[in-house]
């Protein structure tokens, strides 16, 4: 590995030297290191870049991470894992990527993500996404999420973007089965010229399956951002989708969130809410003691935090 | 440590709020300002926190002219001010605010223990995001748990500080006011209509129409006050609308 993956690792995944466990670190579109375990088994794909991760059913606190990281200009990397989650299993799936350029080139990583979860299996998600490096080209990261959720299954997804990504675009879809659970929680802070898309279309089909979709984030500077979200209620369930946004400078926001009632007993929920940050919660920090600009970096990592 | 001199302030409009406002504010006393709604009170303790800045007069801390102060300055110089309306971040937990006030993480046990001093079970609130869940009076309780965490502030300001709390906790939050005169050298300015909080101060000023009306100690003014609010059946002059 090199000295940068080494540095993007431990800002995506808290990497500090090693990793326990199952684990697959992309570098540069090629493994720069993999290890399984007994419960779960890492493979190559096969006809397509990317790995199969199969966690066996029961498979209770263990964690596997597969971050990937791009170090240089001029690479376009395509990545295809799924996993299989087995009947019952509990676990953490830590999936950073990091993307830096020091020259004038581009760099991007796109991961096509595909989640299978089993009956009664529950898995929480962690993704942090992060540009770095002076270079001119542009640093890209566009995240494609597909998910099926069996009967009773449960998945958390808290995805964040740092900073220091020109451009992204994220689609998540989901379809869920009965009593299913699908909770997201995104965080997103653009700036400069930067901009974000985040687009999520949820299938509730199953009784009594839900969604709770939250989508947090900033726009600063120039940038832009758009956010759609869709869920369908196919059946008796609850939807829930909520858009905060805080706008600083002369970001932009434009989100369109949409819902679809399918059946009688379908809940489903929305809201919305864009502006800058209130001037009282800079008051009230500025009373504490903190200066006018401390005050307003507070609020955004705490509002990022969420 | 705290003195105001003919101090003015009005609105864009033209009318004047304050009008030559002068005050003592000493220190380990609790000063009460009390009076009429939109007579003026919580102006005067806006401009004594920097959030409004005078049309004329003076502000004098410990001997340094503070007039020309932000707000950032003043707390830093020792100025806590507890908002009359608490105010409500999404994603800053009770926590994040007291650590803030108080310049350095806390432990566990020191935020059970402001917390406590204004009836809250702190277990429940440690990490309780301070956002629209919360309801009026909790949100109130936190506002002044951060102000009493501020251990640097030579005056504590705080505006109304029973309402919206129930009966318990403003007793608790009546026994931290006085364990505070008790065992700390600071000046409490304290913006109330409340007999309770009446009683337990060492001053009391009258701000009515925008001017100090009646100034004196305790014993000099309340017997007075009291007889009023039988004579006119208005508690201490509650008969408009504070906005001011």
């Amino acid at each position: 590995m090199n000295k940068t993956t080494e540095e993007l690792l431990g800002i995506v995944s808290d990497w500090s030297g090693k990793f326990t466990g199952a684990y697959n670190i992309r570098e540069d579109g090629a493994c720069a290191g993999r290890q399984s375990s007994e419960n779960i088994l890492i493979e190559n794909k096969e006809g397509a870049p990317g790995l199969v991760i199969k966690i066996k059913p029961y498979t209770k606190g263990e964690t596997v991470y597969i971050p990937a990281c791009v170090t240089k200009g001029g690479i376009d990397d395509l990545v295809y894992n799924d996993f299989y989650v087995g009947e019952g299993a509990d676990v953490t799936i830590v999936a950073g990527c990091g993307v830096h350029t020091s020259d004038g080139h581009d760099v991007r990583h796109n991961g096509i993500h595909r989640f299978i979860l089993d009956k009664g299996s529950r898995v929480l998600y962690k993704e942090k996404h992060i540009g770095t490096g002076a270079g001119q080209g542009a640093k890209r990261i566009d995240p494609v999420t597909d998910i099926i959720q069996g009967e009773d299954s449960y998945l958390e997804m808290d995805t964040i973007q740092i900073g220091g990504i020109d451009s992204t675009f994220r689609k998540t879809t989901g379809k869920l089965g009965k009593r299913a659970k699908l909770v997201i929680k995104e965080r997103i802070l653009t700036d400069k010229e930067q901009r974000a898309e985040t687009d999520f279309a949820v299938e509730l089909n199953g009784e009594d399956s839900g969604a709770d979709i939250v989508s947090r984030s900033v726009a600063r500077g120039n940038s832009y951002q758009e956010y759609h979200s869709k869920i369908s209620g196919n059946a008796r369930c609850t939807g829930h989708s909520e858009c905060d946004a805080i706008l600083a400078e002369n970001g932009k926001v434009n989100a369109s969130p949409e819902l679809f009632a399918g059946d009688i007993d379908a809940s489903l929920i929305h809201e919305a809410a864009i502006g800058k940050i209130a001037g009282e919660q800079i008051i009230k920090l500025r009373t504490l003691g903190l200066t006018e600009e401390e005050a307003e970096r507070k609020i955004i990592d705490g509002f990022l935090r969420g | 440590m705290l003195s105001i001199k003919d101090l003015c302030w009005g609105l864009g409009s033209g009318e004047e709020i304050l009008k030559n406002v002068s005050l003592n504010i000493e220190s380990g006393k609790m000063t009460v300002i009390t009076g009429p709604n939109g007579g003026g009170k919580t102006s005067l303790a806006k401009l004594i926190a920097g959030l409004e800045a005078p049309t004329s007069g003076s502000i004098v801390l410990d001997g340094q002219d503070i007039t020309g102060w932000d707000i950032t300055e003043r707390a830093r110089g020792g100025i806590g001010y507890a908002f009359q309306q608490p105010v409500r971040f999404k994603g800053l937990n009770v926590r994040d605010l007291l650590e803030l006030s108080a310049q350095k993480e806390l432990s566990d046990r020191e935020i059970c223990e402001l917390l406590g001093k204004v009836g809250l079970c702190a277990n429940e609130y440690l990490d309780r995001v301070v956002d629209s869940s919360l309801s009026g009076g909790e949100a109130k309780r936190i506002e002044i748990a951060t102000v009493l965490a501020k251990k640097d502030a030579k005056l504590l300001i705080f505006d109304e500080p029973e309402a919206g709390i129930d009966l318990w906790s403003f007793t608790s939050l009546i026994e931290a006011f006085e364990r505070l005169k008790e065992t700390e050298d600071r000046a409490l300015l304290i913006i109330s209509h409340q007999e309770r909080i009446l009683e337990i101060s060492d001053y009391i000023a009258v701000i009515a129409d925008g001017q100090v009306t009646k100034y004196g100690t305790r014993e000099e003014i309340l017997g007075g006050l009291l007889g009023e609010e039988k004579a006119v059946r208005c508690p201490l002059g509650k008969d408009k609308e504070e906005n001011t």
